[in-house]
């Protein structure tokens, strides 16, 4: 099987990246079923988009249900990935990543050190970003949403910002996953909140030094 | 997504994973993070067990660690565990994340402002 050409061979999807590369990033997309994290991704993506997966051991599962591990030492969970070379230097890698229970306990060993987090919304079925919001505050990723829009919206973003009792502060943006525009726009949206959280606490740090003697 | 049954030809059982590292199942824990950059220092040795010389390959220009487990169809633990043999022999070297934060559960993790910089002149160049 392991002929000498068989991985340098050139073939869609897998494209090299320069020589210079030496700093990788993550940000993360996380949202329900079918919501179009391997859309967004792959719009933005400069390679097809790749599927992985990471397995757990058991004693690392935690409270699970038995009756959905085939295999009842360990489970699994598949992810997709995306890639874009932002310099020289820097290439930020974009996980499409499920937000149903089991993947988080898998969550710091995959995604600690993430930039931060898009949670992609379907506002059909708005409950099933409940509890990937809460596990991430509790992870303490920034994140913002992005409500993916195929067609004309039924609801409102104040009345979508209801629903989800999103706190003002962790914006909410509109955007079509299949639009390469609108999937770098959410990106953009998201280091742009970064931004405005860095610098707050930066504030937030300068003013306690100041009270302090 | 992970409903979705894997790709046809995946050939990832348990035995021939158990085989591929030895036994181990465990990767050492945080050398490698999903996005360090893998550099071959060289090609596969003859006799080579056949993924390590593959990752050799695939590693001939910087490649995450991501990467390579898709390409090799294996999960990123086990990958991990080869990855660490290869380091132990000096067969390669690993461009590790400049942003990674202590792990601290709900304590905010932000990157630095000219990291976001670079980050937003990259996709504003898209």
């Amino acid at each position: 099987m392991d002929s000498s050409s068989s991985d340098t061979a050139l073939r869609p999807g897998r494209a090299p990246l320069r020589g210079t590369a030496d700093n990788g990033m993550k940000i993360v997309v996380v949202g329900g079923f079918a919501v179009g994290k391997t859309t967004l991704v792959g719009s933005v993506s400069e390679i097809r988009p790749l599927n992985t997966e990471e397995t757990m051991t058991r004693a690392g599962v935690g409270v699970d249900d038995p009756s959905a591990v085939p295999d009842k030492r360990s489970t699994t969970v598949a992810f997709d990935f995306g890639r874009i070379t932002l310099s020289d230097e820097n290439v930020l890698y974009l996980f499409g990543a499920p937000g149903q229970e089991r993947f988080w306990f898998l969550w710091d060993r995959l995604f600690s050190g993430a930039l931060g987090a898009v949670v992609l919304v379907d506002t059909r079925r708005l409950e099933e970003s409940w509890y990937t919001i809460d596990r991430l505050e509790h992870h303490g990723t920034p994140f913002i949403v992005a409500r993916n829009n195929f067609g004309e919206p039924t609801h409102g973003l104040d009345e979508v910002r209801s629903a989800l009792d999103l706190p003002d502060d962790v914006p909410l943006v509109d955007c079509d996953a299949r639009d390469r525009e609108s999937a770098k726009q959410v990106l953009i949206a998201l280091v742009r909140h970064l931004h405005t959280r860095v610098e707050a606490s930066q504030r937030a740090g300068a003013a306690e030094e100041e009270t302090t003697p | 997504m992970s409903a979705r049954p894997a790709p046809a030809g995946r050939d990832d059982g348990p035995d021939r994973l158990y085989t591929v590292t030895g036994g181990r199942s465990r990767p050492p824990e945080n050398v490698f993070d999903l996005v360090t950059l893998i550099v071959a220092e060289g090609g596969p040795a003859p006799g080579m067990q056949s993924e390590l010389a593959r990752i050799l390959r695939i590693c001939s220009a910087p490649t995450a660690v991501v990467e390579i487990a898709a390409e090799l169809r294996m999960p990123v633990s086990v990958v991990k565990i080869l990855l660490g043999d290869l380091l132990e022999a000096g067969r390669i070297t690993a461009r590790h994340p400049r942003f990674s934060p202590a792990r601290r559960p709900g304590a905010a993790r932000l990157p630095d402002l000219d990291t976001l910089k670079q980050v937003l002149d990259g996709l504003q160049q898209l």
